[in-house]
């Protein structure tokens, strides 16, 4: 194709994982990506390292060797201090070409889904989407990528056969990250792409709201999430007590966020966001195919709903079946006497 | 304003099953609908033609049958309609599926802006549209909540990403991907139904695309399903039972039981 490299691809380079930060500020999921490469490239012999993007970043090189890296990739530059497909997708590209990786790991984040799909194009090769787990083929050592499909009602198993480099983006919080050992050693490789002085069709203006939470849904370990049970918005306030003492963050369905009750950047499910967080509370919620396709992957999950048939209960790990409004704030006060 | 909308064919239901002995997806007796993301995407594209001119063209890729897809589409108002299909397209990633939808793009000679939706609900990638762009050397922006023409060849889009919205400024041609908060639906109309039924729908194939069999469909296709099998069952499910704070208590212990594992 003529979006394609001339040059033959030779993966030496080893495994790679793009580390995604935002204002000086690292991604969860970018240690993630560095503990599970780490463990990939035990088995395969070969070296790890991240790919850092940004503008005057350099200070968080040390917390990527320490998160496991043997090599950062800096590429620092102006047009990469805040993210746009076309500049993002253009260096990546042109690193990859130049330094010819086996494997390259993103999060699947918003931004890292945003733009990776755009590198693997040009790329000429496979991608495959937010992966939960990976494995090597025995004979190959090619990279087995699992995935769920369908909402999360079947998992698929995706292997690059014939391209490199093998490339995937990995659903953030499953992959376990190592403990950072600050006295790793590890080389930083300032790199200048002369493709990033073209002129882009693109441009960043300017953020233009920020998402208030403290902690963002995609990355909290604990969601206490509301439905149309909760009766009236101020109701949410309930919830956000025991998220606050869970340490978590609020989540609802669609039926709430319609309602006026919630924004809709707390919407879990199919035309929202998925989540899989350690803990999930479904509070008032029935349990529609719509809500659970975005939850269902969550390691545990407790439903409360007066229904006893309600459909939340057939994926519940523990059901609780009565009214919301007694059992949360007894709950409440276990917690704090707990405490 | 030359725009086209990319719509898939979806299983109303992703509550897919398994076929035990084969493993295979077992699709039968499953409606199909448009994939509700491109609903918005569609929506989108309607409004842009109301406000700047121009055509609305929906394109899809997908067995004969997704041509219901597309006749549905022009009931909502879109002008025409075309269909990628072909043996050889079956079996497509999602390199393969973008590579064949730029081609179609090509023969339909460009666009001003391509709009796809977010995702498509059962393949689940988001990753055709971006995919699309690079093959036609075009900008994309990801996750368009807000458009605003500034010229009609420089847009502004607001756009999601997991810290909030951004608002980045592209050139046209550009290709957009579409999520649900953009807009809110129209209904068919009654004149545009009638429209429907009756138009024509072209169907291209390989031949049409000038495209060769070896870059699309299934062998055109760089990743490779070896293995679909049922996310492992949930553990044992317990129903708790007594007063609110008889169950509030032995969730508590339960919770904590947890934690430390
Ligand atoms: C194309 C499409 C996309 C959709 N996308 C989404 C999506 O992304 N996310 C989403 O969530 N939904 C989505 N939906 C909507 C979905 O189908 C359901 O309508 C919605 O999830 C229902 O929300 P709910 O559980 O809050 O409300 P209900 O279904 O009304 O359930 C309320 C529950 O609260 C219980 N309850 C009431 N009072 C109490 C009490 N005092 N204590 C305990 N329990 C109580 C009731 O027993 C009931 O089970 C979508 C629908 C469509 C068609
Ligand atoms: C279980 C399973 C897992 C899979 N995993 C992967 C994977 O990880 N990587 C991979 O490359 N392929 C994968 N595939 C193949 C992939 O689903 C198909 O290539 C599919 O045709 C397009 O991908 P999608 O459904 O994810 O669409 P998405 O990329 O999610 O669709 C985004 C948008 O692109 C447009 N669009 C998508 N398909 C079409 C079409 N046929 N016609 C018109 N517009 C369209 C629509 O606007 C849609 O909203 C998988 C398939 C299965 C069955």
């Amino acid at each position: 194709t003529e979006a394609g490299s001339s040059e033959v691809y030779r993966p030496h380079g080893g495994i790679w994982i793009f580390a995604e930060q935002r204002g000086g500020r690292m991604a969860p999921v970018s240690l993630e990506l560095l503990g599970e490469a780490r463990r990939l490239a035990a088995r395969m012999q070969v070296p790890v390292a991240a790919v850092l993007f940004g503008h005057q970043v350099q200070e968080l090189t040390a917390g990527l060797i320490a998160g496991g890296a043997d090599k950062v990739y800096l590429v620092d530059h102006p047009r990469l201090a805040d993210f746009v497909e076309e500049p993002y997708a253009a260096a990546l590209t042109a690193l990859a070409r130049r330094e010819q990786p086996e494997i390259i790991l993103a999060g699947a984040t918003y931004l890292g889904r945003a733009f990776i799909p755009r590198v693997a194009a040009l790329l000429d090769t496979g991608l495959t989407a937010d992966c939960t787990a990976f494995d090597l083929e025995t004979e190959t050592n090619l990279l087995l990528q699992t995935r769920p499909a369908f909402g999360g009602n079947i998992m698929a198993t995706i292997l690059t056969p014939r391209s490199y480099p093998q490339m995937a983006t990995v659903r953030p919080r499953v992959m376990k990250k190592l403990a950072l050992q600050s006295d790793r050693e590890g080389t930083v490789i300032p790199v200048r792409l002369e493709e990033l002085e073209q002129p882009f069709r693109s441009r960043f203006l300017e953020t233009v709201s920020e998402i208030t939470e403290a902690i963002p849904l995609g990355e909290a370990e604990v969601i206490v999430a509301g439905g149309r049970g909760l009766q009236d918005g101020k109701n949410f306030q309930l919830l956000e007590e025991l998220a606050d003492l869970l340490g978590g963050a609020v989540g609802a369905t669609r039926a709430a966020v319609d309602a006026g009750w919630i924004s809709y950047q707390h919407q879990i499910g199919q035309t929202g966001k998925t989540v899989a967080p350690r803990l999930y509370f479904a509070c008032g919620i029935s349990g529609a195919a719509q809500h659970l396709v975005g939850m269902q992957s969550s390691d545990f999950i407790v439903a409360i709903n007066s229904d006893p048939q309600a459909p939340i209960f057939q994926i519940a790990d523990i059901g609780l079946v009565g009214d919301m409004f007694e059992i949360i704030p007894a709950l409440i006060q276990q917690i704090k006497a707990s405490r | 304003m030359k725009i086209i909308v990319c719509l898939k064919q979806v299983p109303e239901s992703q509550d897919v099953r398994l076929d035990p002995a084969t493993h295979n997806l077992q699709r039968e007796g499953v409606k199909s609908i448009i994939n509700p993301f491109d609903l918005y995407a569609l929506e989108e594209g309607l409004r842009v033609r109301e406000q700047q001119g121009g055509e609305v063209i929906v394109l899809s890729m997908g067995p004969p049958q997704a041509e219901a897809a597309l006749r549905e589409a022009l009931s909502y108002g879109a002008d025409q309609a075309f269909l990628l299909s072909d043996r050889a397209f079956a079996g497509a990633d999602t390199w393969a599926t973008a590579f064949t939808l730029a081609a179609a793009v090509r023969r339909l000679g460009g666009a001003d802006l391509i709009f796809c939706g977010k995702q498509a609900i059962d393949g689940d990638t988001a990753q055709v549209g971006p995919e699309m762009a690079a093959f036609l050397d075009i900008p994309h922006v990801a996750w368009a909540r807000k458009l605003v023409f500034v010229r009609p060849e420089l847009l502004q889009v607001e756009r999601l990403l997991d810290h909030g919205y951004d608002r980045v400024e592209v050139q046209l041609p550009a290709l957009i991907t579409i999520v649900k908060e953009i807009n809110e639906p129209r209904l068919p109309s009654f004149k545009a139904k009638l429209r429907a039924k009756s138009a024509t729908i072209p169907v291209y194939g390989l031949a049409d695309l000038s495209l060769g069999e070896e870059q699309v469909g299934f062998k055109g296709s760089f990743t490779r399903v070896v293995k679909v099998f049922p996310p492992p069952p949930r553990g044992q499910r317990e129903i708790l039972a007594g007063t609110a704070t008889e169950m509030a208590a032995t969730l508590w212990s339960r919770l904590q039981q947890l934690q430390r594992r």
